[in-house]
């Protein structure tokens, strides 16, 4: 199951320290921007009275990963779904089908990459917790082993019923997902999509592309077939027409 | 392949025509040279919420649409041995080519690193249906070039390797038209995978199919139309005894592809998207009534197929139908989901209409280079108004 990281909203104070630290362990240029762009990988915002935070959900069966030609995008076994830009031929397809909106492009560069959070992996190697929630000074952000936060969530949920919605974001959504939020307000009033199925995306094309093989064979023969009738057709018509059929042309 | 002639016009005169495409090849010549300085930001309206625009919805998905003319006439010619479309199958398989060609540059300039672009072949992902594009169109690309080679090739007086491919036409087209079924339909795919965005007049499971289909249709439509500007341009006669029965093929893809769309209307509950009358709704409705209701009430009409102008007029619309339809799909489709507006940059228009303009010159000059239209018809009358 991996690593992973629990957000808890009603425990955000909404200093920027996540922002800020992910800037300088990413070497991120230019300050903290209000929106997720290339070069700001998570922020934090105020939406009815609850600090909410925006980063890369790192989904189980990631979308992004699924749809990149080149495989630049991987789900790694520790959590992160890292980006190899190297890799990357800039199409953009992760950009059009994650359901989270969460890659962003350099639209201001000759040579643009995409830039996400990557779960900080190098970090992860070392055995140490991502930036954010190292500078997470109220324990904000968590981070620890899946299995453990989706247990440590359902505490909290328990014991504090009315402090929040009855959800975690993520356990679920898209098919689940690395990162997970608990709130005291509904996700869909802090900017979060709660219109995502349970399977994940990726399945609804893998149906398709799967079935590629099987296709082609037999696509090819059905058009050889036709071939086979309508030209032995004309050859059987041909023959009749020269009586002893000694002009056999196919 | 039959006897064909090249379509000449006595002397070059730069028309006006010659120097609008040279005016609209220069500006996209400017357009790439900033886009390559100064990053897409600079020449296109994309954004972080809106990273596909006018190259993809319109160049890409139109451009390989639009050449749908060339797997399904090659098909009709070679394997369905209906010989007598046999004359107009070499300039749809060059419109074909033009088209794909059309695409690649248009790629070129999109993708954000276009010198990787040999990625694909390297770094491989079966999950990505845009990998699946990509190979489509290399391989495509290829096979169009090799079954409009013969053409060059014998005009340059190489007999032998033109005889070993016209040998070698039946396994060529098939592999052509399963490549095209793949990419026609993956195009479609590459939606399949944004449920939640897509808006529900246009998202279902059955975009692939809708795709392939709709392109049969517009496909035919534009070897209509191409037949008919190729016609006014060199001054040639409408070949009516083969455009009548394409048109009847017309009428029938896009009667499937219609029902098809409604079903998935219905099956999406979103009718009722249509009678709130909103913006998606009337997008809809204009998409609709001009690429499926009116070309198919219109075209099963005998009268009217078997009259030029009704027969031009309703592959022209079934054409602009399907282009709509694509851009729905990309742009209009995907707005609300993406909670901003995209409305192509006078750059990004530049682009697309100088790449259209660019593949209609190199049309004209390879109609008069190359034996491409049926002898006979070929003669013109008068010289030629399509200057280059």
């Amino acid at each position: 199951m991996g690593m992973g990281l629990l957000f808890d909203a009603t425990r955000c104070i909404g200093c920027g320290a996540c922002s800020s630290a992910c800037k300088e362990q990413n070497k991120l240029p230019g300050k903290v921007e209000e929106v997720l762009t290339a070069y700001t990988w998570t922020t934090v915002k105020e939406k009815e009275g609850t600090n909410i935070r925006r980063l890369c959900m790192h989904c189980e069966v990631p979308t992004c990963a699924s749809v990149c030609p080149v495989a630049a995008l991987v789900k790694t076994a520790e959590g992160p779904v890292v980006y190899d830009a190297k890799r990357c031929m800039g199409c953009r397809y992760c950009m059009m089908a994650c359901p989270f909106e969460i890659p962003k492009y350099q639209w201001d560069s000759a040579v643009p990459i995409v830039g996400k959070c990557i779960l900080c992996a190098g970090r992860l190697k070392e055995g140490l917790a991502t930036a954010c929630a190292t500078a997470c000074p109220v324990e904000a952000t968590t981070f620890g082993k899946k299995e453990d936060l989706i247990w440590e969530a359902r505490t909290r949920l328990r014991s504090k019923p009315g402090a929040y919605v009855n959800q975690i974001y993520g356990l679920t959504e898209a098919g689940g997902t690395s990162v997970m939020m608990i709130s005291n307000v509904p996700f869909e009033k802090l900017g979060l999509k709660s219109n995502l199925p349970a399977e994940p995306p990726a399945m609804r094309t893998w149906q398709v592309l799967s079935n590629i093989p099987d296709f082609v064979g037999v696509w090819g023969v059905f058009l050889y077939g036709i071939h086979w009738i309508t030209a032995r057709r004309e050859r059987v018509a041909d023959t009749a027409n020269h009586d002893n059929g000694r002009e056999d042309r196919s | 392949m039959s006897t064909a002639a090249t379509l000449t016009s006595r002397r070059f005169r730069p028309g006006f025509w010659t120097i609008v495409a040279a005016l609209l090849f220069l500006a996209f010549c400017t357009v790439t040279v900033i886009r390559f300085t100064k990053g897409l930001g600079a020449v296109t309206n994309l954004s972080d919420q809106f990273p596909w625009g006018l190259w993809i919805g319109f160049d890409l998905l139109c451009g390989v649409g639009l050449a749908a003319g060339a797997f399904t006439l090659t098909a009709v010619v070679h394997l369905f041995n209906l010989k007598k479309f046999e004359p107009i199958v070499r300039p749809t398989i060059l419109t074909g080519f033009l088209g794909y060609a059309f695409v690649i540059v248009a790629l070129l300039l999109d993708l954000g690193q276009p010198w990787r672009i040999w990625h694909a072949i390297v770094y491989w992902n079966p999950h990505s249906v845009m990998f699946e594009v990509a190979w489509c169109v290399m391989l495509y690309t290829t096979v169009l070039a090799v079954e409009f080679s013969p053409v060059v090739l014998e005009y340059f007086g190489f007999h032998a390797p033109a005889r070993l491919i016209h040998r070698l036409i039946t396994p060529l087209v098939i592999l052509g038209v399963i490549l095209s079924t793949l990419h026609q339909s993956s195009l479609g795919s590459l939606y399949l995978i944004v449920p939640s965005k897509l808006h529900p007049l246009w998202y279902s499971p059955m975009l692939p199919l809708h795709f392939y289909i709709s392109a049969i249709g517009a496909g035919i439509g534009m070897v209509i139309l191409e037949s008919y500007l190729s016609g006014r341009a060199f001054h040639r006669h409408l070949e009516m005894d083969l455009l009548e029965p394409l048109a009847r093929g017309m009428v029938v893809a896009l009667g499937i592809y219609g029902l098809m769309r409604l079903q998935a209307i219905r099956r999406n509950h979103a009718f009722g998207s249509i009678l709130e009358f909103g913006y998606e709704g009337k997008m809809f409705l204009l998409e609709f009534t001009l690429g499926v209701i009116l070309p198919v009430a219109l075209m099963s009409i005998r009268k009217l197929r078997s009259n030029p102008d009704w027969l031009v007029g309703g592959a022209f619309m079934a054409v602009l139908g399907f282009v709509m339809n694509r851009l729905n799909i990309s742009i209009t489709g995907m707005e609300a989901a993406s909670g901003t507006r995209y409305l192509p940059s006078g750059m990004e228009i530049i682009v697309s209409v100088g790449l259209v303009a660019t593949g209609m010159a190199v049309f004209a000059f390879a109609v008069r280079t190359f034996p491409i239209f049926p002898e006979g018809q070929g003669a013109p009358s008068k010289e030629s108004e399509l200057g280059a």
